[in-house]
């Protein structure tokens, strides 16, 4: 057995994916590809009004309609409770208001679903749709947060005075309050990150199956989390046990977020497919997708920055307000409180700090994680504080960066704003070799010199440090954030008596390649050839719990429980063998996917050979069991913290206000990579999210509560040309928290992207006497900058 | 109803089709081509696209019936059965592709562009694939994965 002695380590290789031949060749198998026999199609009659009162729905023209077969309201479905709320956070005030199937008697956005119209085919459904007859009584909407607290503002929900969903503050008021008031500078600016649609090119949807013999329900469902959305159906929408739900993933085409959440539809198609007898589908179009789907970000923030003249950061203070929209998403509260406020320092050591953060409901779509999620910005407010700082007491950004970084041998380092502390890190090396790849050295020469010849260069530096793989399950139960569950992951691996290795998880990849990574590490784990690992992912029934694929987690969770479970396989393989061997346990080693005996490698049965003697059972060591099969449960002891400097160059055009983003610099630190491929991947995607919101995307609403960005026509999602060429790089810093070392890739872009192009531009837009500009810098807000409108 | 016969892949189709009935819902649905993906809803984001009679297309904006007579090409009929379509190559090389929602149609789209600008420079495909939207990959991996069909394209049979 020659071919596994000399197989080389596949970790660490950017090997090509093994889930794209069937994606590139139209053979992929997403939401709205199923068809199942006799299946119904769902349109839904959706409230043109932000706020309002259902005085009365007329359903008999919509129901005369030949191919029409049913037509509910949400009356209809009293029989199921409301949608869960999983994350209330510290600080809610037991007022988080859910979204039932289908609005009852008020809606409190538009596009707020009050009937659902079933039908036989898709275009027949919408005619009908259009035949239901609604009559509102429209009410005063509000959609900004800070005016919805305001006294006399609209009220959306009568448990919730004010529309305040919660309060929650973090770190030393007391200290803050006394760094500021005896600070040498002091730096005072309103924040605001707009809000975004996270727009996963796959809009959301379900296919709902109910098997009436069996009382079993089958969910096809647009998710990154079936196994959770599993459990909060059955727990807690429906009343019924786990086990009568299986709902299964197919391919995700993209998620950012807007997939985690426990959405009504997953509830109407069901309800439905037992009231009718037959499946019922429903798939979500584009701008039904803008208006209820869930919306990220949305702060409005007051941010207070102290330090003294030689670029000591001594002190910030923060109040923000975060938008939750008409109701409460599934883990909302979350997002604003323990993901942004308890990151807020950065990458720095700030003695003093505090955060105060309310929530509040507005007549707008929900506010719930997207890509990033709290972190983009957390670290967008302090990345902007720090240039802002910086250029006030007109020193150099990098220099103040240099100044109050977290030093490496200060790791494992506490913030003290209730996180645990940070796990590893190394600054420095990150932004010296950002600096040297952009020639930081004579930027600022040719920067005057260009200034001279009227064009308006501008440099941003963002350094940023992020949290992946939120866990233990102990600190989330003990700390009071309000989670419902914990945050472990889970993982299967067989090895069949042909030597396959078949690995089940719990995590859900929409894009991200973990078959592909997985696979990887499993190969070298167990010394077998890489096409022989199989990884089963997305099907409750077939593979065990998981709470799915976000917060940049299921490498450093998910792929760690795999790495245990391959751990296990290792150590009955080498039990058995010693048996066959006839040697002592203790003697034997397991290296390169076969265990021999120390000393006497000749002496040796392969993976596949312990598998087969496993398999068949004629022969095992007293009290073992047949078959090589383990299941591990990670619960890792703490979270990762990836990151890294962006740097990027623009141009501003002083007569059209356009900006040009000429140079792209990232140097990212996610640990050791598995693929860096993939990694690389990760990191461009989440870049130019962070772009766009720097210079293209903005969801408005007008004051009544209309989305004016409600389809891709308005909504700037870049394109190709909008994009920039992008230079990567990274350190690799391992994480002590897992035998991996590995911390996390897919959100780092985005969370170090907007505030590096936000800091280019107003670099550039210095000689006009800007100091901050909010986002998106579009050309009329830069022009308006420059030219004092 | 009306009744067509379209081309599809280099197969013949009639069929009975509402004259509404939308090209891209006409492969999707009756034809069972599911390749073809829908992204939006105001032809924006090209997840769509096909070749008709030869050109790009989006096929949400294209009615079913104007085809009649018509040959159309699909992501799954764009390289023989079993083969690959260089671009298809390309982009498996070049990780062009994440959760692969747009993978289609952007695959179409780049053929056309290719077929017009065989050798196109990284600007030229930005801009030639601006009907195109792809959330995952930042399009950098799309750029390369274009200029390596190009490249491969241009190296004459046989070699």
């Amino acid at each position: 057995m020659t071919a596994t002695e000399t197989r080389e380590r596949i970790v660490g290789r950017a090997i090509k994916r093994r889930e794209d031949p069937k994606l590139i060749t139209g053979q992929g198998n997403y939401l709205d590809d199923i068809k199942l026999p006799g299946m119904l199609h769902v349109a839904l009659v959706r409230s043109p009004y932000a706020h309002a009162n259902i005085t009365s729905i007329d359903v008999s023209r919509a129901l005369a309609m030949p191919g029409v077969v049913a037509v509910f309201t949400g009356a209809d479905m009293m029989d199921i409770n409301p949608m869960p709320a999983a994350w209330q956070a510290g600080g809610v005030k037991n007022n988080a208001v859910t979204p039932r199937a289908l609005a009852v008697g008020k809606v409190t956005l538009v596009g707020d679903p009050v009937a659902m119209v079933i039908a036989e085919d898709r275009y027949t459904a919408r005619d009908a749709a259009d035949a239901v007859d609604v009559e509102y009584e429209p009410l005063d909407a509000v959609v900004d947060a800070r005016k919805a607290v305001e006294p006399g503002a609209p009220q959306l929900h009568a448990t919730a005075p004010n529309n305040v969903v919660f309060e929650w503050e973090c770190g030393d008021q007391a200290a803050a309050d006394t760094a500021l008031a005896s600070a040498e500078v002091v730096v005072k600016e309103p924040i605001i990150n707009q809000r975004l649609i996270p727009t996963p090119m796959e809009t959301r949807g379900s296919v709902a199956r109910y098997d009436a013999a069996t009382g079993e329900f089958t969910v096809w469902m647009t998710s990154q989390a079936p196994h959770v959305h599993r459990l909060l159906l059955t727990a807690f929408v429906f009343g019924i046990p786990e086990h009568k739900l299986r709902c299964i993933a197919p391919n995700v085409g993209g998620g950012f977020g807007q997939k985690i959440f426990c959405y009504n539809d997953m509830a109407f198609t069901m309800w439905a497919s037992r009231k009718l007898g037959r499946p019922v589908k429903f798939v979500e179009d584009r701008s039904e997708n803008y208006k209820y789907s869930t919306h990220g970000r949305d702060h409005i923030s007051e941010a207070e920055i102290a330090g003294t003249r030689d670029g000591k950061i001594t002190g910030l203070r923060v109040k923000t307000w975060a938008n939750i929209g008409g109701y409460f998403s599934t883990i909302a509260a979350g997002i604003p409180t323990t993901l942004y406020g308890r990151i807020i320092n950065g990458v720095y050591k700030i003695p003093a700090v505090h955060v105060h953060v309310t929530g509040v409901y507005t007549n707008t779509a929900m506010v719930d994680a997207y890509r990033g999620a709290g972190r983009p910005e957390a670290s967008y407010l302090i990345e902007r504080m720090v240039d802002r700082f910086a250029a006030e007491i007109g020193m150099d950004p990098a220099e103040v960066r240099r100044k109050n970084f977290i030093q490496p041998h200060e790791f494992p380092y506490n913030n003290q704003l209730g996180l645990l502390p940070f796990d590893s890190g190394n600054y420095e090396p990150a932004l010296n070799k950002a600096l040297e790849t952009v020639g930081y050295g004579d930027f600022r020469a040719k920067q005057a010199e260009a200034r001279k010849q009227g064009r308006y260069l501008g440099l941003g530096i963002s350094t940023y440090v992020e949290i992946c793989g939120v866990a233990p399950s102990a600190w989330i139960g003990a700390n009071g954030q309000g989670w419902g569950a914990g945050l472990w992951e889970s993982a299967n691996i067989r090895v069949h008596l042909t030597g396959k290795v078949v690995v089940t998880t719990g995590s859900l990849p929409h894009g991200q390649g973990l078959e592909t990574t997985f696979a990887q590490v499993v190969a070298d784990e167990l010394g077998v050839n890489y096409d022989d690992v199989e990884i089963q992912w997305g099907d409750t029934l077939g593979t065990p719990f998981g709470y799915g694929t976000y917060g940049s987690r299921s490498l450093a969770v998910g792929g760690v429980a795999i790495k245990r479970s391959a751990d296990k396989i290792k150590a009955k393989a080498r039990k058995l063998a010693a048996h066959m061997l006839e040697a002592n346990e203790l003697d034997i080693v397991f290296e390169n996917g076969k265990a021999s005996v120390k000393g006497s490698p000749d002496k040796a049965k392969t993976i596949g050979e312990l598998a087969l003697a496993a398999s068949v059972a004629y022969d095992l060591p007293e009290g073992m069991e047949p078959f090589l099969d383990e299941t591990s449960y990670y619960d890792p002891p703490n979270c990762t913290f990836p990151f890294g400097t962006h740097i990027s160059v623009v141009e501003v055009d002083p007569e059209t206000g356009h900006v040009d983003l000429l140079r792209y610099i990232a140097v990212d630190d996610c640990g050791p990579q598995i693929n860096p491929l993939i990694v690389e991947g990760q990191i461009h995607g989440g870049i130019v999210q962070g772009i766009a919101q720097a210079l293209y995307e903005g969801a408005v609403y007008n004051d009544d509560g209309q989305l004016l960005s409600g389809t891709l026509m308005d909504y700037a999602v870049p394109t190709a040309a909008m994009s920039p060429h992008i230079e990567t790089d990274h350190t690799v810093t391992p994480s002590p928290v897992n035998p991996l070392g590995v911390k996390g890739a897919g959100e780092a872009g985005t969370i170090g992207s907007a505030q590096c192009v936000m800091n280019a531009v107003i670099d550039a837009l210095s000689p006009f006497g800007v100091k901050h500009l909010q986002m998106p810098a579009t050309p009329e807000r830069v022009w308006n900058a420059i030219h004092g409108g | 109803m009306a009744t067509i016969t379209v081309t599809v892949n280099g197969k013949p189709h009639t069929n009975d089709v509402e004259p509404r009935t939308l090209l891209v819902h006409y492969l999707r649905e009756q034809l069972n081509l599911t390749g073809t993906h829908i992204g939006c809803d105001t032809s924006q984001c090209g997840a769509c696209v096909v070749h008709l009679n030869g050109q790009s297309v989006k096929s949400c904006t294209v009615l079913a019936i104007q085809c009649h007579g018509a040959e159309v090409t699909t992501i799954e009929g764009l390289a023989p059965q079993g083969q690959m379509h260089a671009l298809q190559e390309g982009f498996w090389e070049k990780h062009g592709l994440q959760c692969g929602f747009c993978t289609p149609g952007m695959i179409m789209a780049a053929a056309d562009l290719l077929e017009r600008n065989p050798n196109p420079t990284d600007d030229e495909i930005r801009h030639g694939l601006e009907g195109n939207l792809c959330r995952c990959t930042g399009y950098e991996n799309i750029v390369r994965a274009v200029r390596y069909a190009a490249e491969k394209m241009a190296v004459p049979a046989g070699d």
